[in-house]
């Protein structure tokens, strides 16, 4: 394989159980036409999706690790336990929610 | 007219298993791992194709034979591809051509046998043609970047296109075989397939600022058995495993 300082993009699915579009990987491709078609050829050979987007990765704004204390570490299901719906009984006719 | 039919089926056929072969022998040495992929896919299409038109002309032949015996056990002769689909791969390059050369015709020549009457050719047709519909944009995608690229890979495309021009001729070729297929409304005529294929062809180049080589005197042959020197070459690895273990499975 030689050389691949082609762009890289970030390929999500919507798979065909009506869920929104999923993560499954990446790729590189010279363009956005040519990411969309890798897109097909790598991630649904087996019939996985109904719908494929191609994002170029540095259009992506991603929280950094070391930010994780102010940002995500505050609302912890360990200090935000009333967050969580876990105070209610619910009745056994309900069954399983 | 029993044996054009398995003529013609042959003929479908061989085109698909040679360059599903030539495909594969791209595995592992694309240019990128996405390309391996998507040359694989494309070459397991093809083998499809062809296991799938191997066992309609077997059913018809009743002589015993199965696709793979056709497949393994027939020499350079007795293959009926055009030349076009055996050139070896070459550059990156002249394998894209060679899609664009087979693909703008096998898309309209499976839309057209669609309409066959023999219905299981029809419904092969059916599948091949949404295939190598998929197969005609991603060669065209390339020969558009390769040709509207660097200077380098200008020249190289256009001396691929240029190279595999006179091999174009032979795809649009009618003799006897098609001439009673298309009377017994099995086949369809490859000739009249040729302005759809120019047009498509010469849009790509166009695209790609590439300059349409003049239509010169054209090789023929494949269809007959007359192949070059490379099909043999070819059949050589790909027919290995079934002449040394003759029957030897999986």
């Amino acid at each position: 394989m030689s050389d691949n300082n082609w762009p890289l993009y970030e390929v999500f699915l919507r798979p065909r159980n009506g869920l929104a579009h999923k993560h499954v990987g990446s790729l590189h491709a010279v363009d956005d036409e040519m990411a969309l078609q890798n897109a097909r050829d790598v991630y649904t050979r087996r019939g996985e999706a109904l719908s494929i987007w191609v994002v170029p990765s540095r259009a992506i704004i991603a929280s950094e690790p070391g930010d994780k204390d102010t940002l995500l570490e505050p609302s912890a299901p360990e200090r935000k336990p009333y967050r969580h719906p876990t105070f209610y009984d619910i009745p056994d006719e309900v069954g399983h929610m | 007219m029993a044996a054009a039919h398995y003529r013609y089926l042959l003929r479908l056929a061989d085109n698909a298993l040679v360059l599903g072969h030539r495909l594969t022998q791209w595995s592992s040495r694309a240019p990128t791992l996405e390309e391996d992929i998507a040359l694989s896919n494309m070459a397991l299409d093809l083998v499809g194709q062809a296991r799938a038109l191997y066992t309609r002309a077997c059913a018809l032949a009743g002589d015993g034979r199965d696709e793979d015996q056709l497949a393994f056990l027939r020499d350079a002769h007795e293959f009926l591809n055009v030349q076009l689909i055996e050139r070896p791969n070459g550059d990156f390059a002249d394998t894209m051509a060679r899609q664009l050369c087979y693909c703008a015709f096998a898309v309209p020549l499976w839309e057209a046998l669609t309409r066959s009457r023999d219905a299981e050719l029809a419904g092969i047709a059916a599948k091949a043609e949404k295939e190598c519909a998929y197969h005609l944009r991603h060669g065209s995608e390339w020969v558009i970047r390769l040709g509207d690229g660097t200077a380098e890979s200008h020249r190289r495309m256009q001396r691929a296109i240029d190279d595999i021009w006179m091999f174009t001729g032979e795809l649009f070729e009618v003799d006897d075989v098609e001439r009673a297929m298309i009377a017994a409304g099995i086949g369809t005529d490859a000739s009249k397939l040729w302005p759809d294929w120019s047009d498509t062809v010469g849009e790509v180049l166009a695209k790609a600022t590439l300059r349409r080589p003049a239509d010169g005197w054209m090789i023929s042959g494949g269809r007959r058995g007359i192949h070059t020197e490379h099909l043999g070459h070819m059949l050589a690895q790909m027919q290995f495993l079934q002449r040394a273990y003759p029957g030897a499975t999986w």
